[in-house]
This record gives structure tokens, sequence and C-alpha cells, in this order.
């Protein structure tokens, strides 16, 4: 057996690292591919991808499909572009996502902070809710939404995802709150705070980190839905998801490729845009709590 | 009627008693501690008096109010937390205001009081910074500038000491002592460290397994500990406590103990009433503190009954300001407090001076004290 020298360390720490380097490279790029492809056929004229070659860099580059998708192809029956749909999802989205956050935040105060008989098995029945295959409740929930009045709008669709969502912000916001001190609630008790406001000047404002995990969670999932939005939106309600869909399958005309992949990718946009964005304190809101300092 | 009352104050969790009928009266600007091992129930029976735990039975009063169903924050009372609890968020003032805003105090009338806390605590420098930029000793004036500001009847403390490294509990325990005699004001503190318990209180409570063992002044509790466990609890390093034999001598009475090598030694009491009497012939437990047991020249001058024994020193351990001496006696390992520079040497034998007016006498089966010094 040789002995290790640390010049022969150095020199193997040095191949092994490119190789992984090398490694680690090839599979980027290869999990990029489908991304690269969609965004050199969004910028192409049709004729160039019925033509043949998918992976070539357009010759004539061009923004008209992307254009189209956004305001003029046809979805459904108008040519409307994804415009309308891409607002109805934004309408539906944020105040879902604010909402089903401040209730899991309340939720999670209240189930570690003003504990009470029964609260674990309470939370346990919550989790559930995120383990329920989401086909079960379909009609059911139609059922409500149609005696609540509400079938068809936005309004819905922001019940059902609160609903679903708050099992899981209330699952992030308990466990966050689990390791909060309880002597500062019991500080701020003496203090004289009531119940509100220990949770407004005490609690919300150190939770920052999983706010930005819960929010990413939420926005990711409701934005996404495909199954909610196809059962439960109007016309007038529809999310992207389903419009796209619609943009794709629909039957009339040429198949325009270079629109449905620009559609596509402005489908995805804002998702991707909320990872760029906070996707780092995504990582460390999960991490927090689980190594000291 | 005393200031603060605990008046047959039991806490029960179901079926299990926690803390039995404690009663206590605390005397305006007094300054109780409730000392006693984890698990004795003394900090439960300080957030019973904060309110943040339940009183099962009995009654609790801060000047002749009862407030057993006062909301904690009404009861005008503010408490020092064992993590200090600084609302991580806040500033400095902030966290020092918290209190009064929550009371609806007028800004000025906020600022007057934050400059006159922070001017007291010294902390006029630090109030813009957040708890997270502070020391812990920084914190510690923080969190007691809390309490301060809020000008309350009575305050309360929880082991507001025991995160501080050494050396910073001492400086802190002096600036509380100072705090409390400027101030004046009613406080009840926990602690689990008997010497805090001692440098402070105007009283004790020595608790253990939710009763209270004894309730006395610092010098009746070192001097006279009701039984065994306030005995060894109290005090370091611990009371020496020897099993002894009382026989007669004259017309005295004295303990008979061992000495290292088995031999009989005969220590002369002070007390020679009708109760110690009670126990001639029987076996007693003989309780000596460390500096009770010493080298000729370091024994207490104005002591009456001073005795010497001869016995074999085991080990000796010099710590700086004292040395302390091993010795074996009854069969059990008793600790001496001697001068730095005693001629004192392991293995061989010495004269120990015993200091009796100090001694101590337990019944071991009922491990109360039989009898005090005279």
């Amino acid at each position: 057996m040789s002995v290790a020298t640390q010049d022969s360390a150095v020199r193997t720490g040095r191949i092994t690292r490119t190789f992984i380097y090398v490694f680690l490279i090839f599979f980027a790029l290869f999990y990029l591919l489908p991304f690269f492809v969609m965004v050199i056929n969004s910028l192409k004229p049709l004729g160039e991808i019925t033509g043949g070659n998918m992976m070539a860099l357009p010759q004539d580059w061009t923004i008209q499909p992307w254009l189209s998708a956004w305001s003029t192809a046809q979805i459904g029956v108008e040519a409307t572009g994804l415009k309308p749909y891409f607002i109805n999802s934004i309408l539906m989205v944020v105040p879902a996502v604010a909402i089903s956050t401040m209730l899991g935040a309340l939720n999670g105060y209240i189930l570690t902070k003003w504990t009470f008989p029964g609260h674990k098995i309470l939370f346990g029945l919550m989790l559930f809710s995120c383990f329920i295959p989401f086909q079960i409740v379909l009609i059911p929930m139609a059922r409500v939404l149609g005696e609540l009045g509400l079938s068809g709008s936005t309004t819905g669709l922001i019940l059902v995802h609160v609903v679903y969502g708050v099992g899981f912000s209330t699952l992030y916001f308990r466990n966050y709150y689990a390791a909060f001190p309880t002597e500062l609630v019991r500080a701020a008790m003496m203090d004289g705070a009531g119940f509100f406001r220990i949770f407004w000047r005490i609690m919300l404002p150190v939770s920052g980190p999983i706010a930005v995990v819960c929010i990413i969670w939420q926005f990711t999932n409701i934005w996404n839905d495909f199954l909610f939005g196809a059962s439960f939106a109007g016309l007038n309600a529809m999310p992207i998801t389903v419009a796209l869909n619609n943009l794709v399958q629909s039957s009339t005309g040429v198949k325009e490729y270079n629109v449905h992949f620009a559609g596509a990718i402005l489908a995805a946009l804002p998702t991707l845009l909320v990872y760029i964005v906070a996707g780092r304190y995504f990582v460390r809101g999960l991490m927090a709590g689980s190594v000291k300092g | 009627m005393g200031f603060l009352d605990i008046n047959n104050a039991v806490k029960a969790y179901g079926a299990v008693e926690v803390l039995h009928q404690v009663d206590i009266s605390v005397e305006e600007g007094e300054f109780l501690v409730l000392v006693g091992p984890s698990g004795c129930g003394k900090s439960t029976l300080l957030n019973m008096i904060a309110g943040l735990e339940s009183v099962t039975k009995g009654t609790i009063s801060i000047k002749d109010r009862v407030i057993n169903d006062v909301h904690p924050s009404k009861r005008n009372i503010a408490m020092v937390f064992q993590s200090y609890a600084l609302y991580p968020n806040m500033t400095v003032g902030q966290n020092i205001t918290f209190g009064l805003e929550m009371h609806g105090t007028p800004k000025p009338e906020r600022q007057a009081k934050l400059a006159d806390v922070a001017k007291l605590l010294q902390i006029d420098h630090l109030l813009d910074r957040k708890p997270g930029q502070l020391s812990g000793g920084q914190r510690q004036r923080v969190a007691m500038g809390r309490a301060l500001v809020r000008d309350p009847d009575v305050f309360l403390f929880d082991e507001p000491l025991s995160n501080l490294d050494a050396k910073l509990r001492v400086d802190m325990r002096t600036e509380i002592k100072k705090l409390h005699q400027r101030l004046k004001r009613t406080i009840v503190y926990v602690t689990h460290d008997q010497i805090e318990a001692m440098t402070l209180s105007t009283r004790i409570a020595v608790m253990n397994k939710g009763y209270i063992q004894q309730l006395g002044t610092p010098k009746e509790i070192y001097d006279t500990p009701a039984n065994l466990f306030v005995a060894s609890f109290m005090g370091s390093p611990s009371m020496n406590l020897i099993p002894a034999v009382l026989v007669a001598d004259g017309d005295q009475i004295a303990a008979r103990i061992t000495g290292f090598d088995g031999q009989p030694l005969l220590l002369r009491l002070s007390q020679n009433d009708q109760t110690i009497r009670n126990y001639l012939d029987a076996q007693v437990i003989l309780g000596i503190r460390p500096e009770a047991l010493t080298d000729a020249d370091g024994a207490d001058r104005n002591a009456r009954n001073l005795q010497v024994i001869r016995n074999q020193v085991t080990v000796t351990e010099p710590a700086g300001s004292d040395t302390f001496v091993t010795t074996v006696l009854g069969g059990k390992d008793c600790v001496a407090r001697m001068r730095a520079d005693a001629d004192v040497h392991p293995g061989q034998p010495f004269d120990f001076t015993v200091n009796m007016d100090k001694a101590v006498i337990f019944d071991p089966k009922t491990e109360d004290r039989i009898a005090g010094r005279h």
C-alpha cells in the first residue's frame, strides 16, 4: 500500500473534482434541454417547426408566437389569447395564498401557544387533508360550492384552494412555532398583550422564513392546479392551466406549435419567477430549526 | 396580613398534587427566595403568583386583593424570565416600553420612564439595538428594565442568573441586591442555587417535593436547619452529617462518634435541655458545618464550647482563600474549612477544633432537628 502524500491527495482531489463537475454540468444541460426546445421553438415561425428540425436555432427570429399566445390565440370559442386567464389565475392565486397562509399561521399559533385538550388530535386530523387525493373531494366540493352559490366563480376556486391549502400551511407554521419560546408569549401576556396582539406584534414579525416557504409552496400548487380549475371554474373564472390545455387541444385549424410553446412558458413563468426570487429562502426556511445557530 | 399572601395554596394536575398547602406571607419590601432542587415546585409556585398557572386550592392575594382569577396583566406584577424572553423583533427601547404601551400609557410618559430605567440600569446607549446584538449581561439588564418600568407591586424573578457565566452571575447578583436596597420593592425570586438564595434574600423558603421545608432568614436557615434536607441543601460545602450516639457526660450530654480508626471520640454538646435528654443512648445525627470544624487558630474566638479531637487527615484541597480538609468521622467523609496556610498534611493525624456551639442534632427517623444551638 502506497503512502498518500499531500501532493497525491491534492492531485486525485483535482481529478475527482473535474470529473464531478463535468458530470454535473452534463446533467444540468440535459435537464435544461426541454426548456431550451420550448424557448427556441417559441421564437420560430411555424414553418420552421413543421419543416423538420425541432432542435435547430431559429433562422428567422420572431416574437409573433408570444404575442399571439398572449392576446390573439383561439381558446375555446373566442380568440382572446391567454391574457384574461392569466388574470383569472392571479385573481385566484393571490387571495388563496394570502388567506391560507394567514389561517395557517393563526392555526399554528393556537396549536402551539394556546393549546387545549385534544389539540394534538385536531392537528392530526388537519394533516389528513394533506394526504387526501383531490379526486375524492370533487363531488362533495361541487355540491358545497353549489349550496353556497359559488359555482363556477373565482371566489369558489379560492375557497377550494384555501380549504386544501390550510392543512399544509398549518403544518408549516405549527412546527415553526413549536420551536418558538413560550416564555415570550408569557412575557407578552404579563405585559398586557391579548391573543391577537401577541400574534401581530410578537409572532408574525419573526415568521418571515416560514412564511416564505409557505407562500412558495401554496403559490406553486395553486397556480399549477389543473383539476380543480377544470372541474369548478366557469368560463369567466378559468385559470391559465385550463386555458393552456384548451389552447393546445383546440381541434380547429392548424396546430400552431410555436404558439403552444410560448403559451406553456407564459403559464409557467410566475412559478419560475417565485422560485428565482424566493428560492433561497425556501431552502433556508425548510432547514430552519433543524440545526442550531 | 402581609403584602403578598399565599394561603394554603395547592397545585394539582389531575390527581397528582405537586404543591401541598403552601403558606407564606411576604411583607412589603421583602426579598423572598424560593430555593430547592429541580422539580420541587418552586417555579410552579412562582407561576401561580404570576397567573401563568391556576391555583387549585387556597388563595393568593396581593395587598389584600385575592388574585386567583385575575389575569396576569392585571395583577400589577412583573416577571423576569430565565431566558429573558426579550422580543427579538423589537429594539431594547421597544422591549422595555411594550408593557406600558399595552396598558395605554401615553407616549411622552413612556419615554420619560424609559429614560429613567435606562439610566438606572446603565443601558442608555443600547436602546436602539435589537436583543440579538446584546451580550448575556446586557440582555439580563434589559429584562430587568422591562420589569422595573412597569412599577409593579411585586417583582417575580425566575432563575434570572442561570444563563450567565460564573463571573457575570456574581456581578449581576450584586447588581440585583443593590437594586433591591435602593428601590425597596417586594421581590419573589426562584433559584436552585443556594448561594444566590443566601446572599440575596431577606427570607428564604427552602422547598422539596412540593413542601416548604423551612421558611426563615438566611441565618436561621443556615444555623438551625429544620431538617436533614435543609441542612444538606443549604451551604457549600454542605453540612457534615455524622452518625452519633448521645451519652451522659457528668451532668452534660456528649455525642459519641467514631474516628478514622474506629476510635471513639466524645464531643460535649452545648444543648442540655429535656428535649435532648429524651434522646440519651439513642442514635442521632450530629450536624457540623465545615467552618465549625477547623484548626485551633481558625476557630471562632467568641465560641464558648470549643473541643479538640485528634483524627487522621485523608485529603487536603487548597482553594486559595481556604483549605478544605477531608477527614473520616462516623464512617463518613467530613469536610473541614481551614485557613489557606493551615499546616495540615494528608495521611497524618491532626487536632481538629470543633465549635460545638454551632452543632445541630437531628433525629435519624423523622429527619427533623431535635435541638439547635444554645
